[in-house]
């Protein structure tokens, strides 16, 4: 099958119906989400798929916005005959809940005071991310979701919607995530919030009039560079190979190549990200503990779902490493979840999920075809 | 299908619930899912035959099935399968008990070591028996124990299993066809499969 890209696309905007009670025990008013679409909704609204975006993604997942040569984040995998095929299914991106990309997030203009939020936006959670994709969903007229698929935080909302939402999400697609932010996850996002919160222009996150805390926003992001990475990775990609010159400079200009590209990619960030997003999105990842959760029944998360699972891992990922996939596959299949396990070769790390991948393209949409059948079936059951 | 994953199907009822250990490319949970209608799983350990199987929509986990087994509920399958691999397993009465505990039945394959074309080498040739069932010299071969169907019942008996059906077959090189055999089976079979259940303490 010949995949080309679903091309020109529009992000569109939802608002909330209803103000959103939070985990953390506020309330929200007024959200709005940032949302794209592709494919067509079938009759029986039965091929919705959601996709969950991670830490610094948006809802354009595919495609291209009038204007504008940059393809969505997930171009590779989603569009005509790709592996997630908008020929077939009606994919929904939506930008998460405390984020800066169109969704309300503490850069968003606080209806109570006129001024943007800053640090008055509550802390928000995984479970409250999904909390109003859901209400996008529902406003969508659909009761049941084909898939979910998301990767790292997106992993993590994805493996949240089918706890939160069992009888709604009929099958999963958690990518190089975990059920569970390690001591080390939460340790490099400290470093990262630390660096934000320790640039003067952050002024306890009320910078949105003067000068933005880009020195901060940029190191925070440069950590998390290196933790999407992994030692095979930069000794690949860079190993001590100096950049644009033959002996050290002596002094504290970026000599190796690392150093150059960790500082472009920080520079890059601050262009087009948060810093109050951010911390934001990054709390709610080191809160995310679906092992402390239990079912109305007082059983441990996955007892109570009857969600359909492809959990997939990559060798070199060190900050979601495959003992955490592992660990929630065996969670699974204790309570005799269907569930499909695999570690894929990868040398790129973390990041392996967004990298061009035949055997994960080939996976999903071999996964997606059984799960539309399946859930035909299921339907007629149900008649 | 290869001849023993054949006769092993056969004795799969409709609307099972099957794990098939070292599933390989899916090929007998493809068959029983698309005409027993069973709820499939399986095991493998290589990244080639997960990636076949899940393409083909094959519920299956990657990994070693000494480890993955452990994690399933009691009686968690109506049927295991574990076909042509218990020649490599470290601790095969661990494994059985493990696979009772989570299934009802058993279904065990193996190389038989007593055919006589390993009997003819060892004996008149002296040399470790190298056949299309187990075609590794003993310098690379990954089986680390050879077994014959006579060891097999005697061991059976021994740990306390049942054996609730037992077949000798004889295949040909490709392994896609072959016969039952009923008449001198240890000496003429190169392959025995058991159907073997469990004692009260394994629910």
């Amino acid at each position: 099958m010949q995949s080309q890209s679903i091309g020109l696309v529009e992000k569109r905007f939802f608002h909330l119906p209803a103000s959103l009670a939070l985990e953390g025990g506020d309330s929200l008013d007024s959200i709005t989400l940032a949302y794209e679409t592709y494919g067509e909704l079938n009759q029986t609204k039965s091929n919705a798929i959601l996709i969950c975006h991670a830490l610094s993604g948006d809802a354009h997942a595919a495609g291209f916005h009038l204007g504008s040569d940059k393809a969505g984040w997930w171009e590779i995998m989603v569009g005509p005959g790709k592996a997630i095929d908008t020929d077939r299914y009606f994919v929904i991106c939506s930008n998460i809940l405390g984020s800066c990309m169109g969704t309300t997030g503490p850069s968003s203009v606080n209806p109570k005071t006129g001024k943007a939020y800053g640090l008055a936006f509550p802390v928000v959670t995984i479970g409250d991310m999904v909390t109003a994709q859901k209400a996008l969903i529902d406003s969508l007229g659909i009761t049941r979701l084909l898939s979910v698929i998301g990767g790292s935080i997106g992993g993590m909302q994805t493996l949240e919607w089918s706890i939160r939402y069992p009888a709604m999400v009929f099958s999963a697609i958690p990518l190089a995530t975990t059920q569970r932010h390690s001591a080390l996850a939460i340790a490099f996002n400290e470093v990262a919030r630390q660096a934000i919160m320790a640039d003067p222009n952050w002024q306890n996150g009320d910078y949105y009039e003067g000068h933005k805390p880009d020195l901060g926003l940029a190191v925070a992001r440069m950590i998390g560079h290196i933790t999407y990475l992994s030692d095979t990775a930069m000794r690949n990609k860079f190993g001590r190979r100096l950049q644009d010159k033959d002996a050290f400079s002596f002094n504290f200009d970026a000599d190796f190549q690392v150093e150059s590209y960790l500082r472009h990619q920080g520079n890059k960030f601050v262009n087009r990200f948060d810093a109050n997003s951010f911390l934001y999105i990054t709390k709610a990842a080191d809160y995310f503990d679906l092992t402390a959760r239990k079912s109305a029944e007082h059983q441990p998360a996955f007892a109570a779902t009857t969600t359909r699972y492809l959990v997939v891992s990559f060798t070199s990922d060190w900050l979601y490493p495959t003992r955490k996939s592992k660990a929630m596959v065996k969670a699974m299949k204790k309570h005799a979840i269907d569930v499909s396990f695999c570690e894929i070769e990868a040398e790129w790390g973390h990041d392996a999920f967004l990298l061009p991948n035949p055997r994960l393209g080939d996976m999903l949409s071999g996964f997606l075809d059984r799960m539309s059948k399946e859930y035909r079936n299921d339907n007629t059951h149900a008649l | 299908m290869r001849f023993d994953l054949e006769i092993i199907a056969s004795w799969i009822p409709p609307a099972a619930k099957v794990i098939d250990l070292g599933c390989g490319s899916g090929e007998l949970l493809g068959f029983l899912r698309d005409n027993k209608g069973a709820t499939c799983t399986g095991i493998d350990l290589s990244e080639d035959n997960i990636q076949h199987c899940i393409s083909k929509g094959i519920s299956v986990i990657h990994g070693d099935i000494n480890e993955e087994v452990a994690d399933y509920a009691d009686q968690a399958f109506d049927y295991v399968i574990l076909s042509q691999t218990l020649q490599q397993v470290y601790e095969p009465e661990a494994l059985l008990n493990t696979l009772l505990r989570i299934g009802r039945h058993v279904v065990v394959s193996f190389p038989n070591f007593s055919h006589w074309r390993c009997r003819w080498q060892l004996f008149w040739q002296g040399k470790a028996p190298t056949t299309s069932q187990l075609p590794y010299s003993w310098y690379n071969s990954p089986n680390i124990r050879v077994i014959t169907i006579k060891d097999f019942r005697q061991f059976a008996r021994r740990a306390g299993f049942s054996i609730l059906k037992e077949v000798a077959i004889n295949t040909d090189n490709q392994e896609r066809t072959g016969s039952i055999i009923k008449i001198l089976p240890t000496i003429r079979a190169t392959y025995g499969i058991f159907l073997i259940g469990g004692t009260a303490q394994h629910q």
